[in-house]
């Protein structure tokens, strides 16, 4: 990359004008292997109605613990279900939850901490305090209470662990914000006649995407943890839909004679964070604010 | 004298900060008239900024605040408009360019947005045609190839290239007066007279005024019509350019002279830098600010401030002894 910017820039007369500040940074077999990754449990996940595995959800009494044959390729569980479509179709609960919930925290938090971060003042005041409430919240003695109250379903885990995740966001948005703020081109657009919700929108924002999305990423590897640790403890997605944190907990009943029950689903969640953590740390190595460029 | 187009009178602007109020700007007054370049000089920390800031109503408020005086641009005082009345004057008719020319342009937007901004902004310009504005602003900065250029980032830039954007964006609306805060200090020197020449060039070819802002006297020789000095946030000495180059008549300003080379000559006279620190803003001294660095101070320069005073036609001083100095 940095040699092509050279070239298309030699062709300006201005020469020694050009100094491309930004440097070439390798990304790694790590980086490229956890893209594929979660490129193939995404796919699995979107299209497993339509791939030849069997249901996920069908038991076959007289196949339990079955071992892995041309029919079913990793085997059966407890209850005679296809170890595999279940993992296939645990990647989709799994990623529903670890995007979906994500999300609520980098819209609301994000928007938040921007607010807090360029307006400071009482506003700052009460959204750090408020930020620092929600931290001191059990989060386990909250997912009990959301789930009991409203029932367990896909969308009250989601809510649940997005709200949770919202003063992270925040922190995290109002921290750029505040150092972004400082810099001359936002004291430079409100010396062009901007309006605060330009400035917000059109000179903050861009810049405080990329933390947030690097961010963002690792959200998404956390949340898949404690949807797994919810689902484990029997407080996440209801039976028989398969989630890997229910398969891990109902492995464990046979880890004595057929421990892959659980290990499967626990290597498949641990590859997941881990690739999702990966993607996360090279975004936000890439992001981190260097002086004269970013 | 024709109506000024500028007229700051009695601007005062403080901070409220740890160590206290600071005086940043103290009851200073100018005039600045049409198409005309005023310089403004002094050391750093003296207040040049904050006065720049106080026109366009940008301090930081908190820590800062305007306490009290009129700013009459075009008769209109900018200090009694309400938020988007200034907002209308900013970028429009009265531009500002920063010293960091590394941080003052956004890292995250091409160059093509920023300079179209402005013209999106004040004259409602749809931006396929403000991008094409952009592109004619980008020649007249002398930036080659400026369409192609429109999509690149300001990394890609150098300093000096990105003051050229910054001028580009200062121009887009034909400002009346254009701020420049220290447009060169932190340029290679050798990219500094082009770049001066460049905006002397261009704010003359406009017919805009200009506020240069600088602490280097030799630019002021070249570029300024007229000179304000200050010192301790107050202006100490003020006059035409030349009558204030061939007699300064406040000890500071000599002061300044000895201290950097002359464009005129002379060049076997030594370097004297003026000795001492500037002072702190936040507890003045109850005289003349400049009495503990200055050669010629006297008991009652230590009690008594002089006020600025008209010392010949145009030239005003803030010195006890400006009579004696002029001499
Ligand atoms: N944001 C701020 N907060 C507190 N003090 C400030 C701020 N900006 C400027 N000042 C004070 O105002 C004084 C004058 O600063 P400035 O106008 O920037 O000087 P200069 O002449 O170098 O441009 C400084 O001594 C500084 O302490
Ligand atoms: S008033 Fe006194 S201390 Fe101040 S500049 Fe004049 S001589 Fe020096
Ligand atoms: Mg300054």
């Amino acid at each position: 990359m940095a040699v092509r910017e050279v070239a298309a820039l030699d062709v300006g007369v201005d020469t020694s004008a050009v100094t491309p500040v930004r440097r070439q940074r390798r990304l790694g077999g790590l980086f490229v292997a956890s893209v594929i990754w979660i490129a193939l449990v995404g796919l699995g996940a979107i299209f497993a109605g339509l791939l030849p595995i069997p249901s996920p959800t069908e038991m076959d009494m007289l196949g339990k613990r079955a071992l892995p044959s041309a029919e079913h390729w990793l085997g059966n569980d407890v209850l005679g279900r296809d170890v595999f479509s279940r993992l296939i179709y645990g990647g989709r609960i799994s990623l529903t939850v670890g995007l979906l919930a994500p999300v609520i925290g980098v819209t609301v938090g994000g928007a938040l901490g921007m607010l807090a971060g360029y307006f400071r003042g009482r506003f700052e005041t009460i959204v750090t305090g408020g930020v620092d409430v929600l931290l001191a919240f059990p989060p386990l003695v909250f997912a009990l209470a959301v789930t009991a109250y409203l029932g367990q379903s896909i969308l009250n885990i989601t809510l649940v662990i997005g709200i949770l995740g919202i003063p992270a966001f925040t922190r995290v948005a109002r921290a750029v914000t505040l150092s972004l703020s400082e810099r001359e081109f936002v004291t430079a657009a409100r010396a062009l006649g901007a309006t605060h919700s330009r400035i917000l929108l059109r000179e903050l924002l861009p810049n405080v995407a990329l933390p947030l999305v690097a961010f963002f990423l690792l959200g998404v590897a956390v949340t898949i943890v404690v949807e797994g640790a919810l689902s484990f403890l029997g407080l996440g997605v209801p039976p028989p839909a398969p989630s890997w944190g229910s398969m891990i907990g109902e492995g464990r009943e046979s880890l004595d004679i057929a421990p892959w029950l659980a290990f499967l689903p626990a290597i498949f969640m641990f590859l997941t964070v881990l690739a999702f953590n990966v993607i996360g740390d090279t975004l936000r190595a890439l992001t981190d604010p260097r002086p004269g460029a970013l | 004298m024709t109506q000024p187009l500028l007229s700051v009178r009695n601007l005062s602007t403080r901070f409220r900060t740890d160590r206290g109020l600071v005086r940043a700007v103290d009851d200073v007054s100018f005039d600045v008239a049409p198409g005309e370049t005023l310089a403004i000089v002094g050391e750093s920390g003296s207040g040049k900024s904050v006065t720049a800031l106080s026109i366009l109503r940008l301090i930081p408020d908190p820590p800062g605040k305007i306490e009290s005086g009129e700013i009459l641009f075009e008769g209109k005082d900018l200090l009694k408009l309400d938020d988007a009345g200034i907002r209308a004057i900013r970028g429009d008719r009265i531009a500002m360019i920063f010293q960091e020319p590394m941080s003052s342009l956004n890292p995250a937007l091409t160059v093509g947005l920023q300079v179209g901004e402005p013209i999106n902004l004040h004259r409602k310009t749809v931006w396929s045609k403000a991008l094409d504005k952009a592109a004619e602003l980008l020649g007249k900065v002398r930036i080659p190839d400026g369409k192609s250029r429109l999509n690149s980032y300001p990394h890609q830039y150098s300093g000096g290239m990105r003051q050229r954007v910054m001028i580009a964006m200062a121009l887009a609306c034909q400002p009346k007066l254009i701020i420049a805060d220290e447009p060169t200090t932190a340029l290679d020197v050798t990219v500094q007279a082009q770049i001066l020449a460049l905006l002397k060039e261009l704010t003359r070819e406009a017919n805009s005024a200009m506020i240069l802002i600088t602490h280097d006297l030799g630019v002021v020789a070249r570029y300024a019509d007229r000179v304000a000095v200050m010192y301790g946030g107050r202006i100490v000495e003020t006059a035409p350019a030349r009558p204030l180059y061939k007699s300064p008549r406040h000890p500071y300003t000599r002061g300044l002279m000895a201290s950097v080379p002359r464009l005129d000559g002379d060049t076997g006279r030594p370097l004297v830098p003026i000795e001492g620190q500037p002072p702190d803003l936040a507890s003045l001294p109850a005289g003349c600010a400049f009495a503990l660095r200055c050669k010629d101070a006297t008991e009652r320069c230590h009690r008594e401030r002089p006020p600025l005073v008209e010392s010949a036609r145009h030239h005003f001083s803030a010195c006890w002894y400006h009579e004696r100095l002029a001499a």
